[in-house]
């Protein structure tokens, strides 16, 4: 088969095996329910509720302000009981609203189908995933409906659906593609009305070969769009990487995929779009693969946003013993939460619980100049000489190597055999420089 | 053979009376005052003058560019230095300042979120969660302060706080920019009372995450017999400030303050001479500081 990928990149163990067989089911929706405001790139959102309303399944309660932003709606039918400031998966401490469930899962009433999905104009479809509160199920919650706004002077003529799913454990995607194709494609197609263009792709790796089939399956009788096969390495889901795998197209530093003419969005939030243009409800809840050695019972579920980290633990069973760290997220791109107790929100993949190792972590040498991290990295760098300036804060010479190209993918610090934690050098290195940019404004 | 060596003999002597020529016609004049500020110099080049190094320093003071008052780690007495070898008159300098840190929150005093197991980097360490002590306000306790002090002032504490040596801290003002909690204060040295905590919550979630937290009970105000000492509001919350201008160091307040959060410092006496700590002392990394190559 004729399959294609993109320079550098790594081959972690995928543990896909846990979860990728086990059907999406429904999780129980929690009594209490924690929403944040902030849960996109992007300003975060102002609470249009106060304590003690009753709000109903859908309703609007958080209105961001500016071009880039995303409203948040409630997730179950109740009262707010409180807004209080909690951890967010993301890394931080965030004012949520609590809604104390009443479990009668009424809808509000601006949640309903529009009379003909096929009629709507692109400006109109816009703003419809607009205000369901789209926004990019990948994990980087980029607001979806900025990325179809028509640009002076540039066209998109490709669109590509992200199906790769590299991230270790992460099956969510995977069962999607085999549960509900249909949604997927509806989806892509109202992307590529949206973006005016007659090209759709969708990009899975070749260790999915079922998805494949599926999706292959459900875009027979579309001529417009394909599948495309790419071999499995990670970090493949990510944008330009995933551009060029598919293309052959390289994204200019500093540019954005519209510079190549390529949109590219996660299948989730393909199937999201086609749900809130073609029924109206907004999102509200999303799926993710709860997995890794200290869950009792590693499945697939559709989850309520706002539902805390620990209730679907528990529901899969617990954990099966000590926990060295909770990720939201894959193990690779994921961020540590230090407690269960912290919501689900629009971009949270998966959750993957680690046992405690017995091993003390390795202690770190120095550099031997192997190389192998400039062969690892997608994103065409030299993470050691960037880990260099880092260390001695020399932050004009690594933005000088373009250290903010980096993807912040890990793969340097995977295959270092000197086990250098290079991102986080690199990631502080992103930091001074981003400061001192904001500095010089 | 012979043609040889004549040849270079002749071309060496008309070179060497070109370059004697060239060496006298294009000699570039030094001022001999430069040469000898730099020698007064501290020698640390850490720009705290806003000059590139203190050579740099040297030439500006020499060029009357730059205001010999502006070397904070050489002090009133490099401050009278400079003004003899330039002849002017030292008049009056300001007090010395040294940096103090306004928290408390040891191992034992404050409680912890997490284990954090990542480089020891206190921007790093505070994306996540606001670092890993349950306080928001304190110091991080990775050490970025101790790396970047040029004079080998600071080192880190048996509970895990950088600790000021106020005879070798020269008031540079690195270790206050760095800090990404704004937590050291530049001080002066004459002013002993500090007000060891920065938590602007309310007294019982300040005191419920750390032993020493200030906990707003305005027993300090009360008792300050010279109304030196306010909990004062800010952005959000407040938190006890001492009013320098007013202060008398009687100690009063520190010495009612129930947590222990306002402190006396001890009186530095100004006739030591400082043991100025070189680069190589802080620095993790000792080298040249360009290239960096050879450091690995």
């Amino acid at each position: 088969m004729n399959t294609s990928t993109f320079k550098g990149g790594i081959h972690p163990e995928g543990h896909k095996e846990l979860t990728c067989g086990i059907k999406t089911s429904t999780a129980r929706v929690p009594d209490k329910v924690y929403i944040p405001l902030s849960q996109h790139i992007g300003a975060p959102c102002v609470p249009l509720v106060t304590v003690g309303e009753k709000v109903a399944k859908g309703e609007k309660i958080g209105d961001g302000k500016g071009f880039v932003s995303s409203p948040i709606h409630a997730s179950v039918s109740g009262t707010v009981v409180a807004i209080e400031v909690m951890e967010h998966p993301g890394g931080t401490f965030v004012p949520c609203i609590v809604i104390e469930n009443d479990r009668l899962e009424t809808w509000h009433e601006s949640v309903r189908p529009p009379a003909d999905p096929e009629a709507l104009s692109p400006a109109e479809l816009r703003s419809i995933i607009f205000n369901g509160g789209i926004v990019g199920k990948g994990g980087a919650t980029f607001p979806t409906h900025v990325k179809y706004n028509p640009v002076e002077g540039s066209k998109f003529d490709t669109v590509i659906l992200n199906g790769v799913e590299c991230e270790p454990y992460l099956t969510g995607d995977h069962r999607r593609m085999l549960e509900k194709p249909d949604r997927i494609v509806a989806g892509l197609k109202y992307i590529m009305k949206m973006a005016d263009c007659n090209r759709g792709i969708i990009a899975i790796e070749d260790n999915k070969m079922d998805a494949v089939a599926s999706m292959e399956k459900a875009v027979a009788d579309e001529s417009a769009i394909h599948v495309v096969v790419l071999k499995e390495k990670y970090p493949q889901g990510a944008e330009k990487q995933l551009i060029y795998a598919c293309t052959g197209r390289e994204v200019p530093i500093g540019g954005l995929p519209l510079a190549v003419g390529v949109l590219v969005n996660n299948v989730g939030t393909a199937s999201s779009i086609a749900d809130v243009v073609e029924t109206g409800v907004p999102f509200i809840e999303r799926s993710l693969t709860i997995s890794g050695d200290g869950i009792a019972q590693p499945c697939n579920y559709q989850v309520r946003i706002g539902t805390l980290f620990s209730e679907l633990i528990s529901e899969c069973g617990g954990y099966t013993g000590a926990v060295e760290r909770i990720i939201s997220g894959g193990p690779m791109m994921g961020k540590t939460v230090f407690s269960a107790a912290v919501p689900v929100v629009k971009g949270t993949s998966g959750i993957v619980v680690m046992k405690k190792s017995t091993a003390p972590p390795p202690p770190e040498f120095a550099c031997v100049r192997c190389a192998k991290c400039i062969d690892a990295c997608p994103a065409y760098l030299e993470p050691t000489s960037l880990v260099k300036r880092a260390k001695r804060s020399l932050w004009h010479e690594a933005e000088a190597e373009n250290v903010m190209s980096c993807i912040e993918c890990g793969s340097c610090a995977y295959v270092c055999p000197s086990q250098i934690p290079l991102i986080q050098f690199i990631r502080r290195a992103k930091q001074a420089v981003l400061a001192a940019k904001a500095k010089r404004q | 053979m012979l043609v040889a060596v004549i040849s270079l003999a002749v071309m060496g002597g008309i070179f060497g009376i070109v370059l004697g020529i060239a060496g006298k016609k294009f000699a570039v004049e030094v001022d001999p005052r430069v040469e000898e500020l730099i020698s007064l110099m501290p020698g640390a080049n850490c720009g705290a003058c806003g000059k590139a190094g203190c050579a740099a320093f040297a030439e500006a003071v020499v060029a009357g560019e730059a205001n010999p008052k502006l070397c904070t780690p050489g002090g009133a007495s490099l401050y009278e230095k400079i003004a003899a070898v330039m002849g002017t008159d030292a008049g009056s300098y300001e007090e010395r300042k040294t940096a103090r840190l306004l928290c408390q929150g040891g191992f034992e005093q404050a409680k912890m979120l997490y284990e954090y197991q990542g480089v020891h980097d206190c921007h790093l360490a505070l994306a996540n969660f606001k670092g890993p002590k349950a306080c928001n306000f304190g110091c991080i306790r990775m050490g970025n302060c101790f790396r970047v002090c040029p004079f080998g002032a600071i080192e880190m504490g048996a509970d895990g706080l950088p600790v000021v040596d106020p005879y070798k801290c020269t008031g540079c003002n690195k270790c206050v920019v760095e800090c990404p909690q704004q937590i050291l204060e530049l001080v002066g040295v004459s002013h002993l009372v500090t007000v060891r905590c920065l938590n602007l919550e309310k007294g019982k979630t300040a005191r419920d995450i750390c032993t020493t937290a200030c906990i707003k009970c305005k027993l300090c105000e009360k008792n300050c017999p010279e109304d030196a000492v306010h909990v004062e509001p800010r952005s959000f919350g407040s938190v006890a400030v001492v009013d320098y201008s007013l202060c008398t160091n009687c100690g009063i307040c520190a010495a009612k303050c129930p947590t222990k959060a306002i402190q006396i410092t001890e009186q530095i006496d100004e006739n030591v001479v400082r043991e100025m700590g070189t680069p190589e002392d802080a620095s993790p990394e000792p080298g040249c500081g360009s290239c960096s190559v050879c450091a690995g």
